[in-house]
């Protein structure tokens, strides 16, 4: 009889992590209910909103979209990650300071997608950060307030490289 | 610190944990021995159910139980409707949580999976036959009052569940002696809310000791567990009810849900913990909708653009069930509100609620002033072409003018403060007005359309007075609750009834407690949203958690000062009456070296050891605040489009806006609720709706069909504000929850309709997409 189960393994945040998952799980279900990295959120199941992405070897990705099989092997940085051990990314930090979210439960797409641009384009224009966020839902702010962390976060990075 | 805190753009206190992934929402919480529930809805809109046959299921892998209709039998009551508007034929039709012989939309629930994971519960569902016998199905309002529609409830007929009405004036003889008379007919299309946190449950009864723990997504814990006792049985006494993080509302996380019920039975039958959280598809079902209006609209005028009547009939869409509050939404909070912020001698309304074969409908950010808004800005602009007046003059020729403790309406409120023109002076004053005419004026020579929209708006919140709400059947009071304790080290907690849910109160009510009392907002815990440790309270919609709950605050932290200073007046060994307070420090006037700070009383009010004669130990007050009247929030927002006449995309270019909530707490805070506020009505205006088809499907069933407002197609929101204070509120603070939602659908309309004005398109129905609006123009050229 074939084994229910699969093992994988992956880099997650750092940490080498090992489970043990079904065929069918998505990555978004294994990180929420097997690792306990509840941080990426289930906000459409189809794509649409960006509340599960994460960044799997350099690429962002809707975590609700890939299988967990698939993830065999890869680096994932979930927002769990985002921050150091002790300090806050300038992108947190930013959003603090913005106060660029409200009721929360899309700010950890909107931090790993805006992160996943600044890796790429340390110095987005607005139209630039606008068009990459679309791919994010929020029904709170508006988007405002995101725009101008996302702006002044890419500046703190860009003074402190 | 108390005149800083006050007013000050301090950061949020709730953010550390929401940045970090570190929040607990509802679907985030697991509990040990944990069930997972799936709801089995209907795929038809209208149906006859002839059997149920869940053998298969049962037999399924991991599946621990399955329920219909006849497993609640005795066990949960109808779910009920809370808002019976008197004199209105209101007739509430009989709302089980699973459909017994007839399911009346598609999402209706016929049975429930309890499994050990999610995915066992979900592949059981498909194994449940159920043998249904079709009807036909009615969606549009409009066509559900026909005498021929197909009847949802036998014992509403005619699909109607109320109609009221609204008369102040005389309306005959405005509409007799008119000048001018407009006609509009206007869709308030359906919407989806989309909170994006989809709704969940997670139900845990102990069969021991009979009590029940429901963690929910819920805007308001204390009347969920009011209402989840009247259905389920539990006591309220034994019934806790946790709002923990919650992921936005807008109003579809008011109700108590079929689903909710639904899970709460199944812990109770099972002794063990159940989580039911929804996918998307079925919150779109399954959550309430907002708006469906369709509106009649007359408007009577002199030949001066002097408004002198206005008249009108609404259908509106209640779905299949009458919500929680949905009675009270295209009545109460839509047809008061028709005076808008002009002085209109006689308005009279008709509202039919009637029933259709879809969701539910209830209050959706703005709730029925939107609606109301729109109907009154859009014919003032049509009144100014008309007339051959710039739309600010119309407006200014109507408006009430400046008032600071009270004017009343023809329609029976008394708005508490206002001035209307100069919100809309700092507007046109902002924006540029005057250039704006004059590059639309040269876009038009140069063969582009640029349209100028505006918008004036009063929107009525803080409810309410909790009389007025028995006067007009709200089957609850509307006050608020506080409770503010002291600790021996000057650490301060608040308990509060309401349960803010995104909006900030965890920052903005530390503020009000740090001006009143004089200590650091780091050093105040605001605690909200467990009924088990917080006051009674009616929760978190209508912009009114600031409006009453901070009133209820500002009132216990005054409570506290006078207590604190009769404490401080005996260690210093002083007369009461000759006591003096600043900043946290109490001390006889005129010797300020010689003080006592409030952290000092706090530690000797909890010690004790040196109290004055009768005075109880603790420092500690509460207060059930049930305020005296609404209040009423207004402003004046602009939006500038220009349409695209080979494509008929159009294009937000600018969004300006002055908003009036009275002295802001926290002006970031605000800013961010108008800019939310704002891009929700301009989804309306250009984007969003809810589309079944004739059978009564929802066709828009996703996020892929649904087009919810994105980032690359928003200009920045401009924010601006004017300040006039509530006169009987204790901070004199108004609302802002709701203010952007309420004038930025119409601001909008209004504009797209300017800027097609030159190629003779007289309508087009929201929302504005570029199909809509090249056909309108085409047609306007064949015409």
């Amino acid at each position: 009889m074939m084994p229910k189960k699969s093992y994988v393994q992956a880099v997650i945040n750092g940490e080498s992590r090992e489970f043990l998952c079904e065929p069918r799980q998505t990555l978004l279900e294994v990180l929420r209910e097997e690792l306990g990295l509840t941080g990426a959120k289930e906000g459409c199941g189809d794509g649409n909103c960006g509340a599960c992405v994460v960044i799997q070897d350099g690429r962002l990705v809707c975590s609700c979209l890939e299988l967990a099989v698939e993830s065999a092997g890869t680096e994932i940085t979930t927002v769990e990650g985002v921050a150091g051990r002790q300090e806050l990314h300038p992108l947190q930090q930013c959003f603090l300071e913005d106060a660029a979210l409200q009721c929360g439960i899309c700010t950890p797409g909107f931090l790993v997608s805006a992160k996943a641009l600044l890796d790429k384009n340390p110095d987005p224009s607005e139209p630039e950060i606008r068009l990459w966020l679309a791919n994010n839902l929020c029904r709170c702010t508006g988007y405002d307030k995101i725009v101008r962390a996302v702006e002044h976060a890419a500046e703190r990075m860009r003074q402190e490289a | 610190m108390t005149t800083r805190m006050f007013g000050s753009a301090i950061r949020r206190r709730e953010d550390p944990r929401l940045i970090t992934g570190s929040a607990l929402y509802t679907d985030d919480m697991t509990l040990p021995g944990m069930l997972h529930a799936a709801m089995l809805r209907s795929p038809y809109a209208h149906a006859r159910i002839r059997s149920i046959d869940a053998s298969a299921a049962l037999e399924a892998e991991g599946v621990v139980a399955v329920y219909t209709s006849a497993d609640a039998e005795g066990e949960l009551n109808p779910v009920p409707c809370a808002w019976l508007l008197p004199n209105s034929g209101l007739v509430v039709a009989d709302y089980p949580s699973l459909a017994k012989d007839t399911v009346r939309y598609v999402g209706d629930i016929v049975a429930v999976v309890v499994a050990e994971t999610r995915y066992q519960a979900y592949d059981a569902l498909d194994l449940i036959d159920v043998d249904y016998d079709p009807l036909p199905a009615v969606t549009s309002p409009e066509q559900a009052a026909q005498p021929d529609a197909p009847q949802l409830h036998e014992n509403v007929p005619g699909n109607q569940a109320f109609h009221w009405t609204l008369t102040g004036g005389d309306v005959e003889a405005a509409f007799a002696n008119a000048d001018v008379v407009l006609h509009e007919h206007i869709v308030q299309q359906r919407l989806i809310p989309n909170a994006m946190e989809t709704r969940a449950t997670l139900a845990h009864y102990i069969q021991a000791s009979g009590e029940l723990t429901v963690w929910n997504t819920t805007q308001n814990p204390h009347i969920l567990r009011f209402v989840s006792s009247a259905v389920t049985g539990v006591p309220e006494d034994r019934l806790r009810v946790i709002a923990p993080e919650v992921g936005g509302g807008f109003g579809s996380k008011i109700a108590a849900y079929p689903a909710d019920f639904i899970t709460m039975l199944c812990s109770k039958k099972l002794g063990r913990p159940v989580k039911w959280a929804e996918t998307r598809s079925e919150n779109y079902q399954a959550t309430t909708h907002g708006r469906d209006h369709v509106q009649e609209v007359e408007l009577a005028a002199t030949k001066d653009g002097k408004i002198t009547g206005l008249r009108a009939k609404v259908w509106s869409g209640m779905g299949a069930y009458l919500s929680l509050a949905a009675p009270g939404i295209p009545t109460i909070l839509h047809g008061l509100m028709l005076s808008g912020v002009y002085d209109i001698p006689a308005i009279q309304e008709d509202v039919y609620g009637i029933h259709t074969n879809t969701t539910p409908v209830e209050a959706y950010r703005g709730a029925g002033r939107p609606e109301a808004t729109f109907m009154l800005e859009c014919l003032v602009d049509r009144l100014a072409k008309e007339l051959g007046l710039d739309p600010a003059e119309v407006r200014r020729r109507n408006f009430i003018p400046a008032f600071d403790n009270g004017h009343p309406v023809v329609t029976g409120l008394t708005y508490d403060s206002g001035n209307y023109q100069g919100a809309l002076d700092k507007l046109l004053d902002k924006a540029g007005y005057q250039d704006l005419r004059r590059q639309q004026a040269e876009a038009r020579e140069n063969g582009r359309y640029l349209g100028l929209g505006l918008a004036t708006y009063v929107e009525i919140c803080g409810l309410g007075p909790s009389q007025v709400a028995g006067a007009i059947g709200f089957q609850g009071g509307l006050w608020e609750s506080a409770i503010v304790r002291f600790h021996p080290s000057g650490k301060v907690h608040v308990f509060i009834g309401a349960s803010p849910h995104g909006q900030g109160e965890e920052t903005t009510f530390a503020q009000i407690i740090s001006s009143e009392l004089g200590v650091s907002p780091d050093d105040v815990k605001v605690v909200h949203g467990d009924t088990d440790n917080t006051p009674m309270g009616w929760g978190t919609y209508g912009s009114r958690t600031t409006a009453v709950g901070g009133a209820a605050l500002a009132v216990t932290a005054r409570k506290i000062r006078d207590k604190a200073k009769i404490i401080a007046a005996h260690l210093l060994e002083a007369a009461v009456e000759d006591m003096d307070y600043e900043d946290g420090k109490f001390f006889v006037k005129g010797s300020p070296d010689q003080a006592k700070t409030i952290q000092e009383v706090a530690l000797m009010a909890n010690v004790a050891w040196n109290m004055p004669a009768g005075v109880e130990a603790g420092l500690e007050a509460s207060t059930f605040y049930d305020p005296p009247n609404f209040v009423y929030p207004f402003g004046a927002h602009l939006a500038v489009v220009e349409v695209d006449p080979e494509t008929g995309q159009v294009d937000l270019q600018r969004y300006v806006c002055v908003d009036d909530c009275g002295p802001q707490i926290n002006p970031m805070i605000v800013e961010g609720q108008v800019h939310g506020g704002v891009v929700q009505g301009v989804g309306q205006a250009l984007w969003e709706g809810a589309v079944y088809d004739e059978d009564g499907q929802l066709l828009t069933g996703a996020m892929l069909d649904y087009a919810i407002p994105r980032a690359d197609r928003l200009p920045n929101i401009e924010v601006h504000s004017t300040v006039t204070p509530s006169p009987h509120h204790p901070l004199g603070v108004k609302g802002i929850g709701e203010a952007g939602t309420i004038a930025s659908t119409v601001a909008v309309y209004n504009a797209v309709m300017d800027a097609v004005a030159p190629l003779g398109v007289q309508r087009i129905a929201m929302p504005f997409t570029p199909e809509r609006v090249w056909r309108a123009i085409q047609d306007a050229k064949e015409a």
